[in-house]
């Protein structure tokens, strides 16, 4: 599998327009928020807005643009249930930072790279948001392995595509 | 101590943003669980994503009725006839419902039951969700501004939704009834065990608080029991599809939601509930013997002495089961089942068992039967006597039904 080491110099850092870094998360939570109308079990395999927080995270290359953009597409996604507001938000702002900081020594480019690294984030924010569910909220919440690595599968495999045509939009920095 | 933050700086920037938003979470926790302290945030959120939602299905509306009423109308005829026919057939059931539906109002009124109507709805549109399994809610697209309010009930023709949790000017979020905060108060239609439904964090629908020494079949519906003082009494919840041991000392009751919560599109919220005392027509003091003769011309001026026993309702309103109706009285002819119903007596069906002569244990109660049984009258007219194992509690009748329940002598 390619993933290659680089140095940092190596490394293309991105950046989106402003209509785009604004656009596509809002389009993503709206999309999230809209198509389990048609398909029910949309809400519970993928999550839009974890797909394009770790694009934009690895895109810029900047763990703090990486964090911030986790923590506003989480409490912006916070915001749309009825749970208290921060448990999405977390999650959220730790794979952002954990994206962008992956993104600053590794290729990303490559499909299987961001298959493999799309997988990875999707346990860890999995794994942060049952932790502050359950520890800080007391949520009732099971982890199903199997449905999970269903999910993980899916969200990796839609990511792909995803950031495909995502590419189309940024520049170089 | 700078070039310390300087070489940590995204970790520290991490560590506060993650400080502020755990900050956050415990203020949310411990003022309480009610989402009323973060409501004008949401309703940024909610003002934000809601115009496109409801633009979308504005657009997906228009086009699907464009197709279906002027483009696609393969199949209506027949759908057409097919219609009517059940139409006929659903007319001759409500034929025999209002039967039942007026005994059933009879008896209430006996009892001085209050009855809750529906008494005004809003049709609504789902017009989003929260996007997310933890939270199992649907945006629909009235508001304040539509007369939605808090804790309303949410339905549909098949059963309950949910209900009202947060309501913003023109949207409101409803809360269904398989998220695992909410909870409904129910009762099983046969067994009338009663017990609160609860949803899962996998999104199923339990039914918890019943005890595991009860008998608790599948396929029995169940209905809700109107003590959450949300949803009305007798609304459809759902079917039970599996039973089994739960912990402590209750059944584990999984119930199949009446209403596809996948699926939603249109749903209606009860805005009105009224209360009321239940009342029946009101046909003036008739006697039984009368109304017999009105409908039944057959029966002799005379009729043969009964034994003195047979069909008296003793005092206290407890009817013998074992009560005979004489052979010789024909059921009902050329009455209707709404005379039946209207006058008072019970229909051949409901207590004199389709004319058999005889009051069966298990047929409907006769409580008009308790109110025609005039003790000037009851034991020496023959038709009286239709009662069936209706036990009243003397206490909640009305003195004047008490009054016709005396002894005759």
């Amino acid at each position: 599998m390619p993933i290659t080491y680089t140095s940092g110099e190596q490394l293309e850092v991105y950046r989106f327009s402003l209509p785009v870094t604004v656009g596509v998360p809002l389009l993503a939570l709206f999309l999230q928020a809209f198509l389990p109308r048609h398909f029910p079990g949309f809400a519970v395999y993928l999550d839009l807005p974890l797909l394009v927080t770790i694009y934009f995270a690895m895109a810029r290359r900047n763990p703090i643009s990486g964090l911030l953009t986790g923590a506003f597409i989480g409490l912006f996604q916070d915001m749309l249930g009825h749970n208290l507001l921060g448990i999405y938000g977390i999650a959220k702002t730790v794979v952002g930072y954990l994206a962008s900081s992956l993104g600053v020594k590794l290729d990303v480019e490559n499909a299987g790279a961001r298959f493999l690294l799309t997988l990875g984030f999707y346990f860890i924010h999995s794994a942060v948001w049952f932790t502050v569910a359950k520890g800080m909220v007391s949520l009732t919440q099971n982890w199903s392995w199997s449905r999970g690595l269903l999910a993980g599968l899916a969200n990796a495999f839609l990511g792909v595509i995803l950031y495909f045509f995502l590419d189309k939009f940024k520049q170089r920095a | 101590m700078e070039s310390v933050l300087g070489r940590y700086r995204n970790l520290v920037i991490l560590m506060g943003v993650l400080f502020l938003q755990v900050l956050g979470l415990a203020v949310q926790v411990k003022r309480s669980s009610d989402t009323e302290n973060t409501r004008l945030i949401r309703v940024w959120a909610v003002d934000v994503i809601t115009p496109f939602e409801r633009v979308l299905i504005w657009a997906q509306d228009s086009t699907g009725n464009l197709w279906h009423n002027y483009v696609y109308l393969r199949g209506v005829r027949a759908e057409n006839r097919q219609l009517k026919d059940q139409i006929e057939q659903l007319r001759l059931e409500q034929v025999r419902l209002n039967e039942d539906a007026v005994q059933a109002h009879r008896l209430q009124a006996l009892l001085a039951f209050k009855e809750q109507y529906i008494s005004k709805t809003v049709a609504a549109q789902v017009i989003g969700s929260s996007g997310s399994d933890s939270s199992r809610m649907v945006y629909i697209d009235r508001g304040e501004n539509g007369g939605v309010k808090r804790d309303m009930a949410v339905i549909t023709a098949d059963g309950i939704v949910g209900k009202v949790l947060q309501v913003f000017p023109s949207v409101s979020q409803v809360l269904l009834i398989n998220d695992q905060t909410s909870g409904v108060g129910t009762i099983l239609e046969k067994s009338r065990l009663q017990g609160f439904l609860k949803g899962t964090a996998t999104g199923e629908v339990v039914l918890e608080g019943v005890m595991s020494d009860e008998q608790v079949a599948p396929g029995e519906r169940v209905l809700t029991s109107g003590g959450d003082q949300i949803f009305p009494k007798g609304l459809p919840v759902g079917t039970v599809t599996k039973v089994g041991p739960g912990k402590d000392l209750f059944l584990n009751i999984q119930i199949k939601p009446a209403v596809n919560l996948g699926k939603l599109e249109e749903v209606l919220v009860v805005v009105e509930r009224q209360e009321r005392q239940a009342q029946t027509a009101d046909v003036g003091r008739v006697r039984a013997a009368d109304i017999l003769a009105q409908r039944l011309p057959s029966v002799p001026d005379k009729p043969p002495s009964v034994p003195k026993s047979a069909g008296v309702v003793p005092a206290g309103g407890v009817a013998t089961p074992n009560a005979v109706v004489p052979k010789t009285a024909p059921a009902n002819p050329g009455g209707t089942p709404g005379q039946a119903a209207k006058t008072g007596i019970p229909s051949p069906g409901a207590a004199s068992n389709g004319g058999s002569g005889s009051a069966q244990p298990g047929s409907k109660p006769a409580s008009a039967t308790v109110k025609q049984s005039k003790p000037s009258t009851a034991p020496s007219e023959p038709g009286t006597a239709q009662v069936g194992p209706t036990k009243l509690d003397p206490a909640k009748v009305d003195p004047a039904q008490a009054n016709s329940q005396d002894s005759p002598h």
